[in-house]
């Protein structure tokens, strides 16, 4: 169990794993997470499920590298057996038919995001799609999003796919040229999910925002993942993932996110350092 | 062949009680907070021997009434004074399963050791240092004696969460033959032995070695599984085919004070502090990939073992001032003596008669400091101890780069919330029967801290006992067809 099947690259530095999980894949519900750990001396951290397959008996991960357990991850061959991996953790979506939805996805957001397209579009409602990226390559799984959707717009800060600037500039003209949709549905970076809150907030459309704090165990019982959501401190790993998105305090949630930010840069390094002499001490070999 | 002891004569009763309490031999304090190793080091044989030597061999038996599980307490003494070690230990384990654990966690000071006749006039007999030893013994001898495995009864028991009550019952089941399947949440079993107890008070080679030996008797250990999420009660009963099901899930849900500034960063509970340290092991970080930032002074909000825990945590990571913040005095402080007693000599700043009454922070969130008021002890509250009560204008600031909060643990709504039909009480654990441990719905039944609260690991280990007779019981009816398993409604996806 746990082994990676298949590996691929789908963008720079952007990994799809499939990994053999069969009851999580059984269970699994657009919206859900699980706890992944590589080893004994490893860190537990939550990815969101990009799909699942209960007859393979599969569930699908989407990785970008940013720190050093997600880098280690980008590293390991197909065939490895990762120590664990916890789940499906997490309130799922509430699917149901409400009319349109847009489904706003920036970077490693558009993952979590394509089994909710998926499922919102099986349960009637029209959804259409902005997904961004700072430059083409970073916008990832094109395919797999325009076939869950009816529509999808695409941004880029660089200009170099779809529209230049940010998905909130598209969603601004969607609102203005189409009127308002009935829920807007938005994962990506902390920051990109804050704008869009903030603009629906100003039209009053329903969102839901699908948190990425800091986790340890992913069950609710460390509350590291804690967030204020309205008056209440909620857990993310057990009310959430996803909250009433007007309702998150994103300030608050930005800046714990950035409790370990010396911690992380300085295990990214470390690593970088192993893998370099690494590299140095296989070329050695070969001479 | 393990080496053998001779053993020492059986003393007048007068000339027994003119020997001192033999003291456990330790690190010294200041060379154990620079370490995460074991702070007590263990009796030798000869120190054992003449510690069993002070045993009254009363005929009351107040000691045994005194332990939660009842182990022949003056018979496993007898045999240590008589240099049989290996029968000592097989006495213990009559009663209970995991003595290497009890022997260094139980709180003998208020069960066996707090009725011990000698202890009316002298020092009590080290029951709980005599017990670790034998099991320490039998560890390091390489002969463990494996309990007999009755034959396979046809029948499959889940046992959920592998706390110490979790593998109690499974060790007992599985003695009467039935498959046990354990499963736990987290990556690694043992519950809160691996992840809340520290290091230094229970090295984790001995939870490991336990686990080792309840998977030699065939018990299999599911990790990473959690129940309600991967696989709900009913699944387990209807799609798993287990017969019965014993919930042993513990009390992990960390409760918060609910004061002003507790979202700042550098406020965490215990679980998180504790989970970092001791499961993810952040006292090896950069090594070991998940870190835990403290910075120069740290407040531990609590005095119970959780906090003391914490408290010996942090100063062995290398904070300059610890301090203990708790609202009454050391005579209430829930806390072990013994482990009060160390925490002092440790050199932690203990202020008794304290509330946190709020948390500051700086602009980018982190904890700056805490406000503190002072409190006297006024009339007994319904626990009979005497409640604090806020001196006016007392309160002062101190600054803090870390709080931790270790003021409880309620049960883990996971398994109750997707279990339908589950009676709970108003704190949200599970109700059961007294004698048989069964819960609302037959054929589950439940114990430890899911059940009575944040208790000890002993108490646990008797609920896992006294179900697992039940469980055995249940599975005969179920056999002659006297009852079936439970059909629950809609089984939630949580
Ligand atoms: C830091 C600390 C120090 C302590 N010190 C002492 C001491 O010195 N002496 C003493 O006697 N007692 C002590 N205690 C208390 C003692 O540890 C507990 O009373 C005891 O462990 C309870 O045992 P349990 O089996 O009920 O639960 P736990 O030990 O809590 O185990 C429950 C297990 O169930 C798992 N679980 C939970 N939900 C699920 C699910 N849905 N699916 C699968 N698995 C699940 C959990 O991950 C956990 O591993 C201490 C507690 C703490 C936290
Ligand atoms: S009460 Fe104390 S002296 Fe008496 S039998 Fe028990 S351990 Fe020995
Ligand atoms: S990750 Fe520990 S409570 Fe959410």
């Amino acid at each position: 169990m746990f082994t990676i099947l298949k590996k691929e690259e789908i963008g720079p530095k952007f990994w799809r794993f499939l990994i053999a999980a069969p009851e999580i894949a059984r269970k699994h519900r657009p919206g859900q997470f699980v706890m992944v750990l590589i080893d004994e001396n490893g860190e537990r951290i939550p990815l969101t499920l990009a799909d699942s397959d209960a007859e393979a008996g599969t569930i699908t991960l989407v990785v970008q590298e940013v720190g050093k357990t997600t880098m280690q991850m980008g590293a390991l061959p197909e065939g490895f057996r990762l120590m664990s991996v916890v789940g499906p953790l997490g309130a799922p979506t509430h699917i149901e038919k409400v009319g349109t939805v847009v489904c706003v996805g920036g970077g490693a957001g558009i993952a979590p995001l394509l089994p909710i397209a998926r499922g919102m579009k099986a349960a009637g409602n029209q959804v259409i799609s902005i997904l961004g990226g700072r430059t083409r390559d970073l916008v990832i799984l094109r395919a797999e999003m325009e076939a869950a959707s009816h529509e999808v717009i695409y941004t880029t800060d660089d200009g170099s796919f779809g529209r230049k600037g940010l998905v909130t500039h598209a969603l601004t003209d969607l609102i203005a040229e189409r009127g308002k949709p009935d829920l807007v549905v938005a994962i990506g970076p902390a920051i990109m999910m804050k704008v869009v809150s903030d603009l629906t907030r100003q039209h009053g459309i329903k969102t839901l925002v699908s948190l990425n704090t800091i986790m340890i165990d992913g069950t609710g019982m460390c509350g590291g993942c804690r967030v204020t959501v309205g008056d209440e401190a909620k857990f993310v790993c057990v009310d959430g993932p996803e909250f009433d998105g007007h309702a998150v305090d994103f300030d608050l949630m930005m800046k714990r996110l950035r409790t370990y930010l010396p911690e992380e840069q300085l295990a990214r390094e470390r690593y970088l350092r192993a893998e370099h002499t690494c590299q140095a001490l296989k070329g050695v070999d070969h001479a | 062949m393990p080496e053998t002891f001779a053993g020492l004569p059986e003393l007048p009763k007068k000339d027994r009680l003119k020997i001192p309490r033999h003291p456990m031999p330790e690190q010294a304090p200041a060379e154990r907070v620079r370490n995460f190793s074991e702070v007590a080091l263990g009796y030798t044989p000869e120190t054992a021997i003449e510690e069993a030597q002070r045993c009254l061999q009363c005929k009351e038996q107040p000691c045994v009434a005194g332990c939660p599980v009842g182990i022949d307490i003056p018979a496993f003494i007898d045999l240590i004074r008589r240099g049989d070690f290996a029968g000592a230990q097989a006495k213990i384990k009559e009663t209970n399963t995991l003595p290497a654990i009890c022997g260094r966690v139980c709180p003998q000071e208020d069960q066996c050791e707090q009725v011990c006749v000698t202890g009316k006039k002298f020092k009590p007999v080290a029951i709980g240092r005599l017990e670790r030893f034998v099991a320490d013994w039998e560890m390091a001898s390489g002969e463990v004696a494996m309990p007999e495995c009755a034959p396979f009864s046809g029948h499959k028991v889940a046992i959920v969460g592998s706390g110490p009550a979790g593998l109690t019952c499974a060790a007992e089941l599985a003695r009467m033959g039935h498959k046990v399947t354990i499963f736990e949440a987290l990556h690694k079993a043992g519950g809160v032995l691996v992840y809340g107890i520290p290091e230094f008070r229970l090295p984790k080679a001995i939870v490991d070695y336990e686990i080792a030996n309840l998977e030699r008797m065939g018990v299999e250990i599911r990790t990473s599984f959690v129940v309600g999420k991967t696989a709900t009660v009913h699944e387990l009963f209807h799609e798993m085919g287990y017969d019965a099901i014993f919930l042993g899930t513990g009390a992990g849900l960390p409760y918060f004070l609910g004061i002003p500034g507790e979202n700042y960063i550098g406020v965490l509970s215990a679980n998180e502090f504790l989970t970092r340290v001791n499961l993810m092991k952040a006292y090896k970080f950069p090594a070991a990939d998940t870190p835990v930032r403290l910075g120069r002074r740290v407040a531990v909000i609590g005095s119970g073992n959780v906090a003391m825990d914490c408290l010996r945590c942090a100063k062995r990571l290398g904070a300059e001032e610890v301090i203990c913040v708790y609202r009454r005095t050391r005579a209430e402080s829930p806390a072990r003596a013994e482990e009060l007693e160390r925490a002092e000599e440790e050199g932690i700043d203990f202020r008794w008669l304290s509330a946190p009454l709020e948390i500051f922070g700086n602009e980018e969130g982190f904890v700056t400091g805490m406000r503190i008021q002072r409190m006297e002890l006024g009339e007994p509250d319904s626990s009979g101890r005497r409640r604090p009560v806020p001196i006016a204008g007392s309160e002062y600031e101190i600054p803090i780069d870390t709080v931790i909060v270790a003021v409880g643990q309620g049960p883990n709504p996971l398994v109750t919330r997707t279990t339908p039909g589950l009676e709970l009480n108003r704190h949200g654990c599970i109700v059961v029967d007294k004698e048989t441990q069964m819960s609302s719905i037959p054929g589950v039944f439940a114990g430890g801290d899911i059940v009575t609260g944040a208790a000890t690991v002993i108490l646990a280990m008797g609920a896992g006992k006294q179900a697992a007779a039940a469980i055995h019981q249940w599975l005969g009816k179920l056999e002659r067809g006297e009852v079936s398993k439970p059909w629950l409604a809609s089984p939630a996806v949580a």
